[in-house]
C-alpha cells in the first residue's frame, strides 16, 4: 500500500466519560473496498463520522489523512474528495428525487446543463427515473438508499463512505447495492464500508477490520481472518446415548455436547486429516449417525473476536 | 470562481431549497398568519370600543390606526416561530449531515433559512397589511421616503428576529421545543406599546415595555406611517435590530459549527 486513501493512527473519541473509540489504526488502499465490521454499538458509525469530517476526533488522536489531506488542518479539501452515504438516508424528504439530485448538482457547482445531464444519468442508472418527480418521503427503503447513493455520486467523489448501506434492505435490494459498490470500485473509487453482516464483508471487501469496544480486534483479508481462529472441526452426532457415552470416553480431546449427543473434534478439514480421523474412529469401533465438517467462516471470527463470550460454535445455528 | 461568488451561489441554492419547502408545505406559514389576523379582528371588533376609549378618547378607526403597526411587527414575530420550528426540523434530517460533509459554504444552510424566512415575513406583513387596509387602516400623510423607511425597518426587524429564531431552532432538540423556545417572539409584543399606550401601564413596568425591542420599532413604524413623534425610538429600533441580527448570526453559526448531537 504505497499511497493510502485513508490513514488514521490512534483514533480516539469519547462522549463524556464514555469511550467510544480507544485508539483505532486504519489504512485503506486506493481503489479498494475496506470493511469495518462490528456489532451494534462498536463505534463503526463514529469512525465514519470522524473520517467524513462530521464530528471531530479527540485531541489525543494521532494524525488522520483522507484523500491525502490532513483532516484537522484542511477539512474542506477532505470534503471535496469524499462522498458519504449515512446509515439514515441523507435525502431531503420534502422535495422530489430529481430536485434532490439537482440540489447536489448545484452544490457541486455544476453548470445547469451538466447538472441536468449527470442527474438524468444517475437517476437512470439507479432505476429512479420513473419515481424522479415524486417526493423522496414517499420512496421505499431501497429506493431511498439508491437515491442516497446517487446523490453521493453527483460530485464524482474519489472516496466513498458507506455506513451500513444495506441495513434494512430486502435480499434483492441488498444484492443490487453490492453490485453498485463493486462497479464503483472498478472505476477506481475507494470504498469504506461499515457493516454488521459478515456475509457482506466477505462478499465485497478486500480488507476487513473487526471493531469491538472501540478497538480493532483483528485486521486482514477475509482469508487471513478465517485463519486466525481455530474454528475448524468435525462434528459427530449420535442418536443412541450409550454409543455417545462410549465415543465420548474414547475421544478425550473432543468437546462434548451432552444435550444434543454430539462430539466436536478439532480438525482443519483437509482430506488427509479426515481420512486419519475416520481410520481412527473405525479402529475404536465408533459409528456416528451423522458426520459434518465445519470450516471456519467469518461468523466464527466475529464471535471469537467480539463480545463478552468468545465461543464460536455455539452461535453457529442462530447466526446463519 | 472566487470563494465569495461560490459562497453566494451556495446561499442561493439553499434559499431555493427553502422556498421550495415553503411552497410545497405552506400550511405552517399560513397557520402562523392566523394569530396576528385574529388578534387584529379581536381587538378592533370585540374589544375595540373599550380599547379606543383608552387612547385619548378616539373612536374605533383611531384604534385601528393605533394597533396596526404593532400587529405588523407581531406578524414578523409569528413568522419567525415558524423559522425556529423548521430549522429544528431540518437539523434532524439526514440531509443536513450530508451538507456538513460537503465542500460548501457552511453558513449557507442557515443563510438559506434566514433569507427565505425574511421573504416569508415580508409576504405575511403584506397580507396582514391588506387585511388592515380592508378594515379601514389608512396611512395618513406618509411620503414615499417614509414608506421606504417603514419597509426597510420591517425587513431589518425580520432579519434580526429571524437570526435569533434560527439560533433557537438550533438549540432545540425537536420541533415542539423550538416552538416553545421561540414563544417570546410572539409574546413580547403583548408587553409593548402595540395594544395600549405605555403610560397606561403600571409605573414599575413602563421601563421594561419602553426598552424591549418591539416598542421602539412599533413607535418608529407608527411615526413613519401615521406622523406621530419618533424621537429616539428610531435609533433605538435600528440598534436593537442590528444588535440582535449580529448576535443571532454569531450564536447560530457557532451552534451550527459544533459537532451535531
Amino acid at each position: 500500500m504505497t499511497h493510502p486513501a485513508i490513514a488514521a493512527h490512534g483514533l480516539r473519541k469519547s462522549y463524556g466519560d464514555k469511550t467510544v473509540l480507544d485508539g483505532v489504526d486504519l489504512a485503506v488502499g486506493e481503489g479498494t473496498i475496506f470493511s469495518l465490521l462490528g456489532p451494534n454499538g462498536a463505534g463503526k458509525t463514529t469512525v465514519v463520522k470522524i473520517l467524513s469530517t462530521l464530528v471531530s476526533a479527540d485531541p489525543a488522536s494521532g494524525p488522520i489523512r483522507v484523500g491525502g489531506h490532513d483532516l484537522a488542518a484542511d477539512p474542506r479539501a477532505v470534503r471535496a474528495a469524499i462522498g458519504v452515504t449515512g446509515q439514515f438516508s441523507a435525502v431531503d424528504g420534502l422535495i422530489t428525487g430529481a430536485e434532490n439530485m439537482l440540489l447536489m448538482a448545484d452544490l457541486h457547482h455544476l453548470s445547469r446543463g451538466e447538472g441536468r445531464r449527470v442527474t438524468a444519468e444517475l437517476l437512470e442508472r439507479f432505476d429512479l427515473t420513473e419515481a424522479a418527480s415524486k417526493p423522496a418521503s414517499t420512496y421505499s427503503g431501497g429506493m431511498k438508499r439508491r437515491l442516497d447513493i446517487a446523490m453521493t455520486l453527483v460530485g464524482s467523489p474519489r472516496i466513498i463512505f458507506l455506513d451500513e448501506p444495506t441495513t434494512g434492505l430486502d435480499p434483492r435490494s441488498r444484492h443490487n447495492m453490492w453490485q453498485i459498490i463493486r462497479e464503483l470500485v472498478t472505476d477506481g473509487v475507494t470504498a469504506f464500508l461499515t457493516t454488521q453482516y459478515l456475509e457482506e464483508a466477505d462478499e465485497l471487501a478486500d480488507r476487513i477490520a473487526v471493531l469491538d469496544n472501540g478497538r480493532i480486534a483483528a485486521e486482514g483479508t477475509a482469508e487471513e481472518l478465517k485463519r486466525l481462529i481455530p474454528g475448524g472441526h468435525v462434528r459427530l452426532r449420535f442418536t443412541d446415548p450409550a454409543a455417545y457415552r462410549n465415543a465420548a470416553s474414547a475421544l478425550r480431546e473432543a468437546t462434548r455436547h451432552d444435550e444434543s449427543l454430539a462430539l466436536q473434534i478439532p480438525s482443519g478439514g483437509s482430506q488427509r486429516e479426515l481420512r486419519s480421523l475416520l481410520d481412527w474412529l473405525d479402529a475404536a469401533g465408533i459409528e456416528a449417525d451423522e458426520l459434518t465438517v465445519h470450516t471456519p467462516d467469518l461468523d466464527d471470527v466475529f464471535f471469537a473476536l467480539t463480545g463478552p463470550t468468545g465461543i464460536p460454535d455455539q452461535h453457529k445455528e442462530t447466526a446463519r | 470562481m472566487s470563494s465569495l461568488s461560490l459562497a453566494v451561489r451556495d446561499c442561493s441554492t439553499m434559499l431555493r431549497r427553502n422556498l421550495l419547502h415553503a411552497r410545497r408545505y405552506p400550511s405552517l406559514t399560513l397557520n402562523l398568519l392566523l394569530t396576528p389576523i385574529m388578534l387584529l379582528l379581536l381587538f378592533v371588533y370585540i374589544f375595540g370600543d373599550t380599547m379606543s376609549a383608552g387612547i385619548d378618547g378616539g373612536d374605533r378607526s383611531d384604534y385601528v390606526a393605533y394597533i396596526v403597526p404593532g400587529l405588523l411587527l407581531m406578524t414578523i414575530g409569528s413568522t419567525t416561530i415558524g423559522t425556529a420550528v423548521s430549522v429544528s426540523n431540518d437539523m434532524t434530517e439526514g440531509i443536513i449531515a450530508r451538507f456538513r460533509t460537503m465542500a460548501i459554504h457552511r453558513p449557507s444552510v442557515l443563510v438559506g433559512h434566514v433569507v427565505g424566512s425574511v421573504l416569508q415575513s415580508v409576504m405575511s406583513v403584506v397580507l396582514v397589511g391588506a387585511v388592515a387596509v380592508a378594515i379601514g387602516f389608512r396611512s395618513t400623510d406618509a411620503t414615499v421616503l417614509e414608506w421606504l423607511a417603514a419597509f426597510g425597518l420591517l425587513v431589518l426587524f425580520a432579519l434580526a428576529l429571524t437570526w435569533i429564531a434560527v439560533g433557537m431552532g438550533l438549540i432545540s432538540p425537536n420541533a415542539e421545543a423550538a416552538g416553545n423556545n421561540a414563544m417570546p417572539l410572539i409574546l413580547l409584543p403583548l408587553l409593548s406599546s402595540a395594544f395600549v399606550p405605555l403610560d397606561s401601564m403600571p409605573g414599575w413596568f413602563q421601563p421594561v415595555a419602553r426598552y424591549q425591542p418591539f416598542t421602539p420599532a412599533i413607535e418608529t413604524l407608527r411615526g413613519l406611517l401615521l406622523g406621530t413623534g419618533i424621537g429616539d425610538n428610531g435609533w433605538l429600533a435600528v440598534a436593537w435590530c442590528l444588535g440582535l441580527a449580529v448576535l443571532g448570526y454569531f450564536w447560530s453559526a457557532s451552534k451550527f459549527d459544533q459537532d451535531p448531537r
